[in-house]
Order: structure tokens, then C-alpha cells, then sequence
């Protein structure tokens, strides 16, 4: 009786037994799937650390560096000046590429305060900023090339510096758009070309 | 102690002489009960699935159109929507690097230096400009460490900052637009020509394109996109 009863109890079929096993084994696994591989131990841009006693993984140069892209020979590209005076060229050659860049970079950094026609009347201003000078009075006007860069770069009485936003070849860029725009609101009529010249007239009320 | 055992196993024999019937455990109902609870077994994972499917998708999992705190309550709102302020005034390195950039304090200050320069709202702007210690901005987009991602090549082949970060100029308080989820990214990168604009549009938050399908094809040529599924790459975006 006892070898009936043993075979009446039906062992599971091996490959249930194999299948069960890795069906609970996937389930352990998968206590396992953290969210590690979403952040991972490196840092992004911007993170926050708690290694550093300032709190942040973005780090300042070490002082008494220069890293390569940054050692700085060409003075005048570099300080917008010739043995220490404002310079009035431009180390870049100026072309229409060139005023289109600082078109652009001027509409973005400074037309907000100067207004984009360069007059100082710019929205923050309207915004109660104080008044910067337009830059079509005779001093800006004689003023070299070489002071709107330096002014860019390390920032005038209330207006502070942009150098670490605009970049020193932009700077170029946007001096001699602001060297276009004093052309544009001082022009006579013959900077126009004789060709056109009648037509402007003719235009005139 | 072997033989002790040996010599009990005869009443275990008895007493399984118990009449076949008793083993019939199951009544003939449970049958049915099996068969129902299968069945209803296979819906329940089905529907398992598919409330995780709807639950990944959500805004709740997503953080899609959730406004995130910040220790300053900045308003894309009022400095791009209503000043006019370009996004590169602030986010300096969208153009070529990976990172969009965020602003510095110092940014702030060119003009809250003057600009309700009292205002207390403005007081942990003021405070980080006077110890160094970086505002802590909450972030509102991220994407897990396996994914890359880069914005200058988007801003370079015309994709702009509102086909990704929505109506940002209308944002009192920044908050996700998009799921951010792959499948988010495939739509577009499987038909860029949905959503591509002219390259000087990208910063545009007001753009609207008049005829989006034909204008889009031609950029798409123009900008040298390659189509053809090597955008849909695995390791386009996991590398
Ligand atoms: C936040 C407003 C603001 C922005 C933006 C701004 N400026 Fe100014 N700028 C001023 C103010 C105010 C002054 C007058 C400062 C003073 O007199 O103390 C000024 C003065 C100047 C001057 C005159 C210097 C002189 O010798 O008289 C130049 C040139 C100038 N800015 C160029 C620029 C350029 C180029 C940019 C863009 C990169 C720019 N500014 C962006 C506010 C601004
Ligand atoms: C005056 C500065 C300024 C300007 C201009 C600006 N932003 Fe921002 N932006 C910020 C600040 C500060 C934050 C962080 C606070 C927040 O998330 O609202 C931010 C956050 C963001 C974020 C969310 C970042 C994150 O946490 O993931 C996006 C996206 C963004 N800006 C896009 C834009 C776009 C697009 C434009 C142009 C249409 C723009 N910004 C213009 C200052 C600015
Ligand atoms: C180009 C100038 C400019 C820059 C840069 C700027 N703001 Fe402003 N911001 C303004 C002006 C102008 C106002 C006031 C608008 C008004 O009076 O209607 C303002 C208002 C505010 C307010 C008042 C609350 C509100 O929105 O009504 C906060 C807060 C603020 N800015 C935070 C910031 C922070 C933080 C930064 C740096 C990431 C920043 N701003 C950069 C010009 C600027
Ligand atoms: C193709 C979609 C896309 C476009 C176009 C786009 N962004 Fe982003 N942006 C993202 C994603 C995705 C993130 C999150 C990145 C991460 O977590 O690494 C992000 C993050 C940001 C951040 C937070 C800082 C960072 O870089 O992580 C800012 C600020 C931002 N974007 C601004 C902008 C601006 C300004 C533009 C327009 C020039 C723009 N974005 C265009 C998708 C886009
Ligand atoms: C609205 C359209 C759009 C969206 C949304 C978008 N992309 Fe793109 N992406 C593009 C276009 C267009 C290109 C340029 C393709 C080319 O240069 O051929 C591109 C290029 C890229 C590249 C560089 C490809 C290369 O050539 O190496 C990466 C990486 C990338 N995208 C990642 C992402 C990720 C990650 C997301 C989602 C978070 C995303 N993109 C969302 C349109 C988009
Ligand atoms: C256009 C960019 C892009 C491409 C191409 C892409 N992915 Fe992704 N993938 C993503 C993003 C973004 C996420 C993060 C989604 C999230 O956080 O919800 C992701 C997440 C994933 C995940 C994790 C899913 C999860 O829920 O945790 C896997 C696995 C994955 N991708 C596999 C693939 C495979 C396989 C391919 C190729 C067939 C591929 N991806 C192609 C952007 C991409």
C-alpha cells in the first residue's frame, strides 16, 4: 500500500521546476533594478557637491594656470590695446560676416540697456536702469575702437563686465557693428554713393 | 535505532488504508474556478502592463507641465515674454556646448544691481553675490546619466527652444512641457521635418511656421539632415 500511495503523489515535471526556479529568481533580480544607471556617480554640468566647500562640481581655474586655448600673446586681440593705449584698429579684418556676428551678439547683450539703435533708451532702461549715454554724441564717436572693447570686457562705472558671457573675438564683432551704427545716425549724403544720391533726394519731402 | 524505524513503518501503512473517495479533494465546481482564475490571472498582468504604460506616461510620473520650486521665483514669464531678453543672454552656452548654461548670479546682477535691488525676492541673489556660494536652482529637465544629449547640435540644425521647452515665455515659474521620455525624442528625431525652423527662428518664442511640411523638407535638405533611420540609432542617444 505504501509504494501505491508514493506513486500516487505525482512529482512536478522537471522542466516546471526549472522554470519556477528562474521565474523567482527574475523576481529577485529585479529588486535589484535601482535607479542607479539614472545617476550615476559622475558629474553633469551644474551638479551640486559635497566634496567641494563651495557646493558646486563646476570648478574655477587653479590660480597660476593658463589653459592652452587661453594663453593670450596678441595684446591688442586680447586687451583691445598697443602698449597699453586704447588701440583704434581691429585685430580681425572687418567684413560683412563680421558686422552681421555683432549684429546679432549686440541685439543680445547689449540693445536691452543701448536700444538697438544705440541711443540708451534701451527697455531695462525704460525699466528704471540708469541712463547709459548714447553712443552718437562727438565723444564715443572720436572714442577708438579699442574702449567699446575694454568696456565690454571689464565693465564701466554702473554697468558691469560681460567678458565671461561674450567671447573677445565677438567683442570685436560688436565694436565695429557699434562703429556701423555711429555711421548709420551721423550720415551725410555723401556717404551715400553718387548713383543713389538723387533718389535720396528725391525722397525728401 | 535503524531497526526501530524500520519496524514502525507498518503503522504508517495503515493508516493510509483510507477509502479512494477521501483523496477526491477538489469538488467538480473547482474546475471552473480553475479555468477563471487562468484567465483572470493573464487579464490581471494585461492590465498591469497597461496601467504602468499609462501611469510612465503620465504628467504625475513624467513631471510634464508640473512647476518646480525655486529659491527665487524668476520669471521666464515677465524677462523674455515681457522685457524682450534673448535666451542667450542668460543660457550663454546653448550655441556650443552640450549644456544650455545657467546663468551666473553675476548675470542677475548686471541689472538687479539696480533693479529691485531691495526687493526682498531679490534677497538670495543679493546674498550669493556677496559670498560666492551659486544660487541652488531646482532642476526642471533631466535626463538619466545613460542618455545623451546635446543642445548645440539641435540649435545648430534649426530645432527651437519652444518645439523642446514649450511656451516658455508665457512661464511665470518654468515647468516641464515634454515627457522627456525616448519615445518623445524618436518622434522627432524620425520626422524632423515636423518641427525644423530656419535658423535664425530658433530663439523666436513667437514663431509660426505657414507651411511647416514643405518649408520643413527643404530645410532639412539644406541642413545636411540625414535621414533614414540613422537618427533612430541606439547609440545616437546611448553611447
Ligand atoms: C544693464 C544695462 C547695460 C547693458 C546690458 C550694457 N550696458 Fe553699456 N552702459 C550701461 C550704463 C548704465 C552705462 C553708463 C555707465 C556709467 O556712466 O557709469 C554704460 C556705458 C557704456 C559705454 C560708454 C563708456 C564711456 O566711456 O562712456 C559703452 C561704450 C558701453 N556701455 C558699451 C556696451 C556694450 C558694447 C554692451 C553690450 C556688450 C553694453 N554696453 C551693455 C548699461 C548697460
Ligand atoms: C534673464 C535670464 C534668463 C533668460 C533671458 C532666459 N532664462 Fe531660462 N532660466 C533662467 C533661470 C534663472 C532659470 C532657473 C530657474 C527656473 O528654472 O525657472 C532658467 C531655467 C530655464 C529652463 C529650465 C532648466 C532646468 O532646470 O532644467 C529652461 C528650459 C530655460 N530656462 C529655457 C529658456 C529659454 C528657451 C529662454 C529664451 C526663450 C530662456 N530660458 C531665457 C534665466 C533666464
Ligand atoms: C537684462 C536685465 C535683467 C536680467 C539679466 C535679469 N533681470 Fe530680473 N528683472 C529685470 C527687470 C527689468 C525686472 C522688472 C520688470 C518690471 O518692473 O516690470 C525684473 C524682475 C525680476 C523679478 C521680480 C519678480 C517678477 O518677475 O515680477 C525677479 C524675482 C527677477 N527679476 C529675478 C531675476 C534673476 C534671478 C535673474 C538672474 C538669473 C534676473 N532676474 C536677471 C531685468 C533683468
Ligand atoms: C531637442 C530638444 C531641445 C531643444 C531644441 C532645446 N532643449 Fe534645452 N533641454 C533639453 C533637454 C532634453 C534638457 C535636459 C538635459 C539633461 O538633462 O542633460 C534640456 C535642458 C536645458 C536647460 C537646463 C540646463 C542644461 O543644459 O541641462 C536649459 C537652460 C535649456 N535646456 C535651455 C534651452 C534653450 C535656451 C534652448 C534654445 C536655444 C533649448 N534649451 C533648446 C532639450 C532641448
Ligand atoms: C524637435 C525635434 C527633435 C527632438 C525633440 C529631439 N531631437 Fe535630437 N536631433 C534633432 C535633429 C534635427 C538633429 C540633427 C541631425 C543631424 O545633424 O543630422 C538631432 C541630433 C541629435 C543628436 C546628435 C546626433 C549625431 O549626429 O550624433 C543627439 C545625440 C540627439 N539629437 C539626441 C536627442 C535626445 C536624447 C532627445 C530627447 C531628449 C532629442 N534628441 C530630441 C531633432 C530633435
Ligand atoms: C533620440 C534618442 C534615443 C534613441 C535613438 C534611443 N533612445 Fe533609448 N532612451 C532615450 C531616452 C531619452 C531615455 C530615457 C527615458 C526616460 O527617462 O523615461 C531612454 C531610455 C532607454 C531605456 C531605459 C528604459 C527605462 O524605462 O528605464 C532603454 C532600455 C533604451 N532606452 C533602449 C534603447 C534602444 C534599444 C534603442 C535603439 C533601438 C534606443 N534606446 C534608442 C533616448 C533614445
Amino acid at each position: 500500500m505504501l509504494n501505491v500511495r508514493l506513486r500516487a503523489y505525482k512529482r512536478p515535471h522537471r522542466g516546471a521546476v526549472v522554470g519556477g526556479f528562474w521565474v523567482i529568481f527574475a523576481l529577485a533580480v529585479l529588486v535589484g533594478c535601482g535607479p542607479n544607471m539614472q545617476r550615476q556617480p559622475r558629474y553633469q554640468p551644474y551638479d551640486a557637491s559635497q566634496f567641494f566647500p563651495d557646493g558646486t562640481s563646476s570648478r574655477p581655474l587653479e590660480a597660476d594656470t593658463v589653459s592652452r586655448e587661453n594663453l593670450h600673446t596678441d595684446t591688442l586681440r586680447y586687451t583691445g590695446k598697443i602698449n597699453g593705449k586704447l588701440a583704434d584698429t581691429f585685430p580681425l579684418p572687418v567684413t560683412r560676416d563680421l558686422l552681421t556676428r555683432g549684429h546679432e551678439r549686440y541685439g543680445i547683450y547689449c540693445a536691452p540697456c543701448h536700444g538697438p539703435l544705440g541711443d540708451g533708451n534701451g527697455v531695462i532702461v525704460q525699466r528704471g536702469f540708469s541712463q547709459p549715454p548714447s553712443f552718437h554724441t562727438d565723444t564715443l564717436r572720436n572714442a577708438p575702437a579699442g574702449l567699446f572693447f575694454d568696456v565690454i570686457t571689464n565693465g564701466y562705472g554702473l554697468m558691469y563686465p560681460y567678458a565671461a558671457r561674450v567671447q573677445p573675438d565677438d567683442r570685436w564683432a560688436i565694436a565695429a557693428y557699434i562703429r556701423a551704427l555711429q555711421l548709420s545716425q551721423h550720415a551725410t549724403l555723401h556717404d551715400v554713393p553718387p548713383d543713389q544720391q538723387p533718389k535720396l533726394q528725391e525722397a525728401q519731402p | 535505532m535503524m531497526s526501530d524505524e524500520q519496524q514502525s513503518l507498518p503503522s504508517h501503512v495503515q493508516i493510509d488504508e483510507q477509502p479512494l473517495q477521501r483523496q477526491q479533494l477538489f469538488h467538480p465546481r473547482a474546475n471552473t474556478v480553475a479555468k477563471v482564475s487562468i484567465i483572470g490571472g493573464l487579464l490581471a498582468v494585461a492590465l498591469a502592463f497597461f496601467l504602468w504604460g499609462v501611469y510612465t506616461r503620465s504628467p504625475y510620473y513624467t513631471g510634464a507641465t508640473v512647476t518646480v520650486d525655486q529659491p527665487v521665483p524668476f520669471s521666464h514669464k515677465h524677462h523674455v515674454g515681457e522685457l524682450g531678453i534673448d535666451c542667450r543672454m542668460c543660457h550663454t552656452s546653448v550655441e556650443q556646448s552640450a549644456s544650455a548654461g545657467m546663468p551666473a548670479t553675476q548675470t542677475c546682477m548686471t541689472c538687479h544691481s539696480q533693479i529691485w535691488a531691495n526687493s526682498p525676492v531679490l534677497a538670495p541673489v543679493h546674498e550669493s553675490f556677496r559670498s560666492g556660494v551659486p544660487i541652488a536652482w531646482n532642476r526642471v529637465y533631466e535626463l538619466p546619466g545613460y542618455v545623451y544629449f546635446n543642445h548645440s547640435i539641435h540649435v545648430q540644425k534649426g530645432i527651437g527652444c519652444v518645439s523642446c521647452h514649450g511656451q516658455i515665455d508665457e512661464m511665470p515659474l518654468t515647468a516641464k512641457a515634454v515627457p522627456l521620455t525616448m519615445q518623445w525624442c524618436l518622434n522627432c528625431h524620425r520626422a524632423p521635418e515636423k518641427y525644423i525652423r530656419p535658423r535664425d527662428e530658433v530663439f523666436n518664442t513667437r514663431w509660426v511656421a505657414q507651411d511647416q511640411l514643405t518649408q520643413g523638407r527643404k530645410l532639412v535638405d539644406d541642413y545636411h539632415i540625414v535621414a533614414g533611420g540613422r537618427l533612430t540609432n541606439c547609440s545616437i542617444c546611448h553611447r
